[in-house]
């Protein structure tokens, strides 16, 4: 028992104690995925909307890639973009390898799926209700497609934060772009995983801690945006 | 009676096999026209092939000179915002200025008598507060013919008896009315001319106070019996 015990101690000194170390891992982590979530709802809720609006050719076939790209293999991404970004790769002249935002470019590219998918089906179930009104009122399809965009913005926030949660909880794409170098590029979940290798739970549980409450934090102020937003707009 | 202002000729519409719009031909003179008829008639149907929302299997729609349209339907569709920004949607997809947007907005607002909610969450207004605010957002955009499916379906006494009131304010103000209903007492109140529909087919187009009194069909009587109260 007292094998469980002594890390969780030694977690709870590190977190109650702001541990610089910890706070730098937890702080990159933080930035290298909201960063990612803000590219990915930049990118992905418009081509969801339109996509749920819009009419024209392989618009089917688009929903079913998106729909499917919602379970892209976090380490298949970190690949594809370590091609893109290796030396010889395409976009080798840049150096981002092995960078933080290499793992912004690997995280956004994870999730913008999945925030396009959702928001397609937000919005379209929007469109059905409010299809006929705003034909009537002269809207084109893009400007139906940018108004049920605002209109939903409170289902969509749920959206977003359902890709950052994916972002923030994966450790492969992160791992095989950023290269989890000390002081650089290690996030949490990369941390855990290295640090549990090494033995040494207990940073390794006090991240686990950590990230357990950013992700249970971020559900909680969803579901109270949800309820106020219902309350004061309907 | 004056020129029509829409002649329709053999219009059908047909989905899925079934003929909702049978082979209607009709000219729309009258300046408040009112369709009755029993449920799946097709009463919506026409009017939304009309207004241009759903297109024709056959047939055609001729404007003598295009007129610009407004709808008001069932259930009013009320965006996530204020009321006052409800209103001014339609107008700024017009393409008016922000500054005129917001003034026809607060001037129709006043005319249905909302102007007191014009900062209030739309979806939050009772339905009848609701359906005036989709007929400000119609009457702002002064158009030259109003559609209307059903206004007052879904209210209570009261709440139908604004509605109506303020359908006659846009009447009067020069608006051609184009409406659906299933209160016979507004139909007669409203109508100039009825235009009977059913089984997808124009039955029978008569002045109001004729069609009330004396119907010609079978089924415009059967109609009239069941449905008075």
């Amino acid at each position: 028992m007292n094998e469980f015990n002594e890390p969780l101690i030694t977690a709870w000194q590190l977190v109650a104690g702001g541990d610089a170390r910890l706070a730098d891992i937890v702080l990159l982590s933080l930035r290298v995925s909201v960063a990612a979530t803000l590219i990915a709802c930049v990118a992905g809720m418009p081509i969801g909307a339109l996509l749920a609006v819009g009419r024209f050719p392989g618009r089917r076939a688009l929903i079913v890639l998106f729909n499917g790209l919602m379970g892209l293999p976090p380490v298949v991404v970190g690949l594809l973009v370590y091609l893109l970004l290796s030396r010889a790769g395409p976009l080798g002249q840049f150096g981002l390898l092995f960078s933080p935002i290499a793992m912004v470019i690997a995280q956004a590219v994870l999730v913008t799926p999945i925030v396009a998918a959702l928001t397609r089906q937000v919005i379209a179930d929007e469109w059905t209700e409010y299809r006929e009104q705003l034909r009537s009122l002269g809207a084109s399809r893009t400007r139906a497609a940018a108004t049920l965009l605002w209109d939903g913005r409170f289902s969509l926030s749920t959206s977003a934060l359902a890709g950052f949660g994916r972002a923030i909880a994966e450790v492969g794409a992160v791992m095989i772009v950023g290269g989890n170098i000390d002081g650089v590029t290690r996030v949490m979940t990369t941390t855990i995983a290295l640090e549990t290798s090494k033995g040494d739970l207990p940073l390794a549980l006090a991240l686990g801690f950590i990230l357990i409450t950013v992700v249970l934090v971020i559900n909680a102020v969803a579901f109270a945006l949800r309820g106020w937003a219902e309350k004061h707009w309907g | 009676m004056s020129a029509a202002w829409l002649a329709i000729e053999g219009l059908s519409l047909t989905e899925g096999g079934t003929c909702i719009i049978d082979d209607v031909s009709l000219r729309l003179a009258a300046k408040r026209t009112v369709v009755l008829g029993p449920n799946g008639a097709g009463k919506s149907t026409l009017l939304r092939l009309i207004h241009g929302l759903l297109h024709p299997s056959t047939g055609s729609l001729r404007w003598p000179q295009p007129l610009t349209q407004a709808m008001v339907f069932q259930r009013p569709i009320m965006l996530r915002t204020t009321v006052l920004a409800n209103v001014v949607y339609g107008l700024k997809l017009k393409g008016y200025a922000a500054a005129e947007c917001e003034r026809r907005g607060r001037q129709a607002l006043a005319r249905v008598g909302l102007e007191a909610l014009e900062q209030r969450p739309a979806r939050l207004l009772s339905g009848g507060e609701q359906q005036r605010v989709a007929l400000a957002r119609a009457w702002a955009l002064e158009p030259e013919l109003l559609i209307l499916d059903e206004p007052t379906a879904s209210l209570d006494p009261a709440s139908s008896r604004e509605v109506e009131r303020i359908i006659k304010a846009i009447a009067d103000s020069g608006a051609r009315i184009l409406m659906t209903t299933h209160n016979l007492g507004q139909a007669h109140r409203l109508a100039e001319e009825i235009v009977f529909i059913d089984n997808a087919r124009i039955a029978e187009q008569a002045l109001v106070a004729e069609f009330f009194s004396k119907p010609r069909t079978a089924a415009a009587q059967d109609f009239l019996r069941e449905e008075t109260p």
